[in-house]
């Protein structure tokens, strides 16, 4: 192993053994539902599955494996299963269904995703997701998910982000509600069947890995404090994504890594944690008390025109006081031929540049203007007022009980901010990660959107993922089961339990002077900093310095109230920061040694002359699987690589000029 | 702005709970009123106080999660969930009553965090159709008109808040429960076990202890997400079929 | 394995569901709008003289004949009558019971958005309502005593009855209370009761049912108020 700076090593090369080989593209899935061992119906309900999480790829998979007869059992932070962050979801959901006969098609489907994700993912699983994109549907509109109809009483579609085809399904702006709420009823039918038992404000906070072989979890319940181990054949983390290592970000307050980092400091290796998505539209943040950002649906572009004043002196002057010759529409003026429509990566890099130079517009945060305009009053010349509120009337509305200006009126401000992470645990073709019997669905693991995801993708690859996938390949594993029954005072267990416990009663008796959010907040402004829309090396190591001396000064300083028996929010937080305080630093190594800008990750230092993203393939065509290292100071993690091979599709360089 | 904020607080369900006055000072207009309780928390802990334990996730109006009885409003003087509330619904230096939702079926956990499972012992009692996992048809067979298809997600946005449950003077939570009655009932899919269903909803909803309706309208007003009053009548009429044909 | 068909959930173990009580009470409720209606329509008889007002009430007595025996219908309709606020009122409790039990705990502060002051009056208006029945009927038909001047009882002569009971002046205003009270019941309970039995699953009929219970509760309260108001007045006598 060669050690790199003093920051990480480099380890063996890993490949992704269960995907067939040298099969035709289209016949892999197939092939490996058929070669994949089959569980006997009578054995199914002495196999047990724990499943954190209850988002579209917990749920669903928990009501497709209860369906099968196994006995799973379901975790979740929220009071109930349906307030996993998947219900935020607005715009829609993906699937080559081509109703409209426009071309559409699952090879095409599969292309897209490639290429939106900049080369970067797995042709096998993307394929695959492409194929199962289509019973996706099916599957929702049986279980009454009201999906908008056209007149003639059959579904309709609308294109979103970027593509050609009209593919997106939809339910108004609620589209993961309505799709979160059909996996929970599935889910709620097996409880009452038996199949499936329910733990809600459960957080699950270590994982129990026996004899190589992940066995367990522990959880904390977060009513009563109780510490409590769980043991099962398998464990399926579907935990979602980490976006809230930036402290702001539009996921909800509870999103965490706690338990795929915990299962990555077992053994899991984590997979492109750099790799994150910064979505252009949201309402910019209007003072330090701020403790989310919310999402404005992307589709306000369509209408909406982007612009900053020409003059650092009219940043405060009310935008409809600035002539049009002293604004600069600096999309329209750079990307003449995609205008405001270019894709979300290179529309929030603008954005931020626009204000780095000091004309960014609305209040000032610090010393700074974070926002820019996007302006209707072309569109409201253009259309009637009715077509328009037909349009975005929601979101106008929703934007003005934010913010109290009305944008029919006054140009509305957006700025670009944390959204998604392509990062997450590593998996093979069967979503099973480095840990035997440890499987990762949807945000929570890295596998389908390469650098870059498209949007509407992420709700097929998580149900797609809990209907389809897991399902199918899960029982490979299970057919060898039940395994070697473990009993609660196996050394394992006892040690996981324990070394939960230490860490509350460590938290609680620092009483130090910090709150757990000031950490939090400072650590995010640290991110979005150095590991945000641009990165260069200089920052990425300036960023780690500073992880590291926050993580100490946490550890000695942090004041965590009241007690670890009854409901304590602050002790949640504690240790969620604590384990973002980790993560963070390896987002930091990730995109430190990956010296291209691909997808969602630019490097500031790779860049063509006019100022776009250039990736590296020769050096750079693989995934980043990264296992834990020592930890505690330094992380120091051990790098393996994936070569991703591409077969099928050609690499070329994206192009929005 | 400054404050007084006269907040309920509880350390367990076996405490007798109090309403404890405090102030806060330096709210903007801007803040969300989560985000005030914030800053009062931050407050708090600077003063080496329990920060007040209070429900909240997506903070934007979807998840349900949120759930403060504001000055005897359910989420508050507007129509939408506690976390959309901005403090410029609220004037300077008035006295706001924080309390959290009461009803014997939602048992306060802890200051103004209470459980809420019932509702999903609601659901499980019915409220899904049964498909199992790759037994659906093409989804392009079913047809469902275009009223029948937006009244069904009209009806389908409840996000489980319990406001319905809260505001009501009955504590009855059948705002909820004809929400979903009317979501699946509207759509073909639904129709085969629309009578079991609505019947063991409501056995379901009536064993956790909600009141019964008695159309006061209370919850239709604090609904968040506007669900209308009609689905009520819309369970009454569906309960009466299905007792007339399910016995 | 996969639930086949939806199991059977808790019941509550006590009479009838939530449902089942405000159905009986709507339909026991529909049972007194018609009733009120008819017995209005009689009293407004008043105003056409004793005659045509004794006639009608003989005629009460008699219709049906020889069908029926004399009082038969009446009979009928007491009976009926009788039965429905013995459910009306029992589901009317029950109802309460459950509310109570329901929120053991009050609100410190809490806010009537959108409850009219009828629908807050409804319980205890309904019980000086039935306060008001019984001291209706012992007046009226169960002891007949007159409270009015001339002394003795009007037997067989209701007209006379009533024009005496109302020329006092604390007996008129006990009424009129009451059928302010009805009014208001029947403001909300005649909605109340269409949402109850599933007949306002629009916002048209919603509105249709609203209007229907303002109007039928003006009628209603006025048609009964006008009588014993002329009578005080002496223009009926
Ligand atoms: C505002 C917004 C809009 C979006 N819009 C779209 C869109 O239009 N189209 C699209 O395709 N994608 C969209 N996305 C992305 C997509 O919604 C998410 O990626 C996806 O829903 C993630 O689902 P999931 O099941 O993986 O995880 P989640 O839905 O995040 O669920 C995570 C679950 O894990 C549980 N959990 C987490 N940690 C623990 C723990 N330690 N212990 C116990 N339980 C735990 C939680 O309780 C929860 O149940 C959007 C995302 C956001 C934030
Ligand atoms: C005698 C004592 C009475 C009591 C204690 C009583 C009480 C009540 C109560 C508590 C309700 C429920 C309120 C609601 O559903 O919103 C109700 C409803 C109703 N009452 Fe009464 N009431 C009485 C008499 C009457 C009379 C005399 C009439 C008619 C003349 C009447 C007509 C109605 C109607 C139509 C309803 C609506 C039913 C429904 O809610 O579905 N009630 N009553
Ligand atoms: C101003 C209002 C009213 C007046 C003047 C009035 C008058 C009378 C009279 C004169 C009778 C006796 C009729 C007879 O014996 O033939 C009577 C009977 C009766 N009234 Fe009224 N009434 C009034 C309001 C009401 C109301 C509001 C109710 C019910 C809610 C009611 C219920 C009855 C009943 C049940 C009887 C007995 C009928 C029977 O036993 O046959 N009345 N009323
Ligand atoms: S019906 Fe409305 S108030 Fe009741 S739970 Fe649903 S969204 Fe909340
Ligand atoms: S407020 Fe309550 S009484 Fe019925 S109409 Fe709403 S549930
Ligand atoms: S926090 Fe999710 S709805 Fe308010």
């Amino acid at each position: 192993m060669t050690q790199v700076d003093d920051l990480y090593t480099v380890g063996d090369p890993i490949a992704d053994t269960k995907a067939p080989k040298d099969l035709p593209i289209e016949q892999i899935w197939t092939r490996a539902k058929f070669t994949n061992k089959l569980v006997n119906p009578a054995n199914r309900r002495k196999l047990s599955v724990i499943i954190v999480g209850t988002g579209l790829a917990g749920a669903s998979a928990a009501a497709t494996l209860g369906e099968a007869g196994y006995h799973v059992k379901s975790f979740c932070y929220q009071d109930s299963p349906r307030r996993a962050h998947s219900i935020a979801a607005q715009g829609g959901i993906n699937a080559a269904k081509n109703y409209n006969d426009d071309g559409d098609s699952t090879y095409r489907l599969f292309y897209d995703t490639v290429k939106g994700g900049d080369y970067r993912s797995r042709e096998t699983n993307v394929y695959r997701l492409a194929e199962v994109s289509t019973n996706i549907i099916d599957q929702c509109v049986a279980q009454g998910v009201p999906f908008a109809r056209d007149y003639g009483g059959l579904l309709d579609n609308r294109s979103f982000g970027g593509v050609q085809v009209a593919r997106t399904f939809y339910a108004r702006g609620q589209t993961g509600q309505q799709l979160l709420i059909g996996a929970y009823q599935a889910m709620e039918r097996q409880v009452t069947a038996g199949t499936v038992e329910q733990f809600t404000r459960h957080e699950m906070l270590e994982l129990i890995v026996v004899d190589g072989r992940a066995r367990g979890i522990v959880t904390r319940d977060m009513v009563t404090g109780k510490i409590e181990s769980h043991l099962a054949d398998a464990v399926v983390l579907a935990s979602g994504g980490y976006g809230n290592v930036f402290f702001l970000s539009t996921n909800a307050m509870g999103c965490n890594t706690t338990a795929t980092w915990r299962a990555h400091r077992k053994g899991a290796y984590f997979g492109n944690p750099c790799y994150t998505q910064i979505h252009p539209t949201c309402i910019p943040v209007s003072g330090d008390h701020q403790s989310k950002l919310t999402l404005m649906s992307e589709s306000l572009r369509n209408d909406g025109r982007i612009w900053v004043p020409k003059r650092k002196e009219d940043a405060d002057k009310d935008p409809r006081d600035i002539p049009e010759e002293d604004r600069d529409y600096y999309l329209e003026r750079i990307y003449p031929s995609f205008g405001n429509l270019v894709p979300r990566d290179i529309a929030s890099r603008q954005a931020k540049y626009m204000c780095d130079e000091g004309r960014g517009v609305g209040p000032l945060v610090g010393d700074f203007r974070r926002g820019v305009y996007l302006d209707f009053s072309d569109a409201l010349s253009r259309m009637s007022r009715a077509a328009i509120d037909a349009k975005y009337g929601n979101l106008f509305d929703m934007y003005q009980r934010i913010t109290g200006e009305d944008p029919r009126e006054v140009p509305m401000r957006i700025y670009p901010a944390v959204h998604y992470t392509m990062g997450g645990l590593w998996v093979d073709y069967d979503l099973e990660t480095t840990i035997t019997g440890l499987y990762a669905v949807g945000e929570a693991n890295f596998s389908d959107h390469g650098a870059n995801r498209l949007g509407a993708s992420s709700l097929m690859q998580c149900l797609g993922d809990g209907y389809f996938v897991l399902p199918n390949t899960i029982r490979n594993y299970l057919a060898d089961g039940p395994f070697e029954p473990v009993a609660q005072d196996a050394p394992e267990v006892i040690e996981a339990v324990e070394s939960v416990r230490g860490r509350i009663e460590k938290l609680l008796s620092i009483n130090g002077e910090r709150t757990v959010d000031s950490f939090h907040k400072e650590l995010g402004h640290i991110m979005w900093e150095y590991c945000g829309m641009e990165r260069t090396e200089e920052g990425l190591r300036k960023a780690i310095d500073l992880i590291r001396s926050l993580r100490a000064e946490f550890w000695r300083n942090v004041r965590v109230l009241g007690t670890a028996d009854s409901l304590n929010q602050s002790l949640e937080k504690a240790g969620r920061v604590a384990d973002f305080l980790e993560l963070g630093e390896l987002m930091c190594i990730d995109a430190l040694h990956r010296r291209e800008s691909c997808g969602g990750h630019f490097r500031a230092e790779s860049q063509t002359e006019d100022g776009e993203a250039l990736r590296d393939d020769e050096h750079f065509a693989y995934v980043a699987a990264w296992q834990f290292g020592e930890g505690a100071d330094r992380l120091n993690p051990v790098l393996h690589k994936e070569d991703l091979v591409y077969k099928f599709i050609e690499l070329k360089q994206r192009s929005y000029k | 702005m400054n404050l007084t904020l006269k907040i309920w607080r509880q350390n367990d369900a076996a405490d007798a709970g109090r309403l404890v006055d405090y102030p806060v000072e330096g709210i903007t207009e801007d803040m969300s009123f989560l985000e005030m309780l914030d800053v009062l928390n931050e407050q708090l802990q600077a003063r080496g106080e329990e920060p007040v334990a209070f429900d909240s996730d997506c903070r934007e109006g979807i998840c349900g999660m949120c759930s403060l009885m504001i000055n005897g409003e359910a989420h508050g003087p507007e129509v939408t969930t506690t976390c959309q509330l901005h403090m410029r619904s609220f004037k300077d230096g008035e006295t706001i009553t924080i309390e959290p939702w009461r009803a014997s079926a939602f048992p306060i956990i802890r200051d103004l965090v209470v459980d809420r499972s019932a509702f999903d012992r609601i659901i499980q009692a019915g409220g899904y159709i049964s498909v199992n996992t790759g037994a659906a048809p093409e989804a392009n067979n079913i047809q469902v008109p275009k009223v029948a298809a937006d009244r069904a997600f009209d009806t389908a946005t409840c996000i489980g808040c319990g406001a319905c449950a809260a505001a009501c003077p009955n504590a009855s939570a059948m705002l909820f429960l004809g929400a979903k009655v009317t979501h699946l009932g509207e759509l073909p899919q639904g129709q085969a076990e629309r009578s079991p269903r609505v019947v063991n909803m409501l056995n379901q909803h009536d064993a956790e202890g909600f009141g019964g309706c008695t159309n006061i309208g209370e919850c239709a007003t604090a609904c968040p997400k506007e669900i209308p009053l009609d689905v009520i009548s819309q369970l009454n009429k569906d309960f009466r079929t299905a007792k007339k044909y399910a016995g | 394995m996969a639930t086949q068909t939806l199991p059977a959930t808790r019941r509550t173990g006590k009479a009838g569901s939530t449902i089942f009580l405000k159905t009986l009470m709507a339909v026991t409720g529909i049972i007194f709008i018609l009733f009120v209606l008819a017995h209005m329509y009689g009293n407004l008889k008043l105003f056409s003289g004793e005659r045509s007002f004794n006639t009608y009430a003989e005629h009460l007595r008699t219709i049906g004949e020889p069908m029926l025996p004399r009082r038969g219908l009446l009979t009928i309709l007491e009976v009926v009558l009788g039965l429905s606020l013995i459910l009306h009122v029992y589901s009317a409790v029950a109802l309460w019971r459950r509310a109570n039990e329901a929120r053991p705990q009050k609100y410190a502060v809490k806010k009537a958005v959108s409850q009219s002051l009828s629908s807050k009056t409804m319980r205890w208006g309904g019980l000086f309502l039935l306060l008001f029945v019984i001291w209706h009927l012992l007046q009226f038909t169960i002891v007949k005593f007159n409270v009015g001047s001339g002394g003795g009882a009007f037997q067989h002569n209701p007209f006379q009855l009533t024009v005496h009971a109302f020329q006092v002046w604390w007996l008129t205003l006990l009424y009129i209370l009451a059928m302010i009270a009805l009014g208001f019941h029947l403001h909300h309970g005649v909605w109340s009761a269409a949402q109850t039995l599933g007949w306002t699953t629009t916002p048209r009929a919603r509105r249709i049912a609203k209007t229907a219970g303002l109007v039928i509760a003006l009628v209603v309260a006025i048609g009964f108020i006008l009588p014993p108001l002329f009578i005080l007045f002496g223009v009926i006598k």
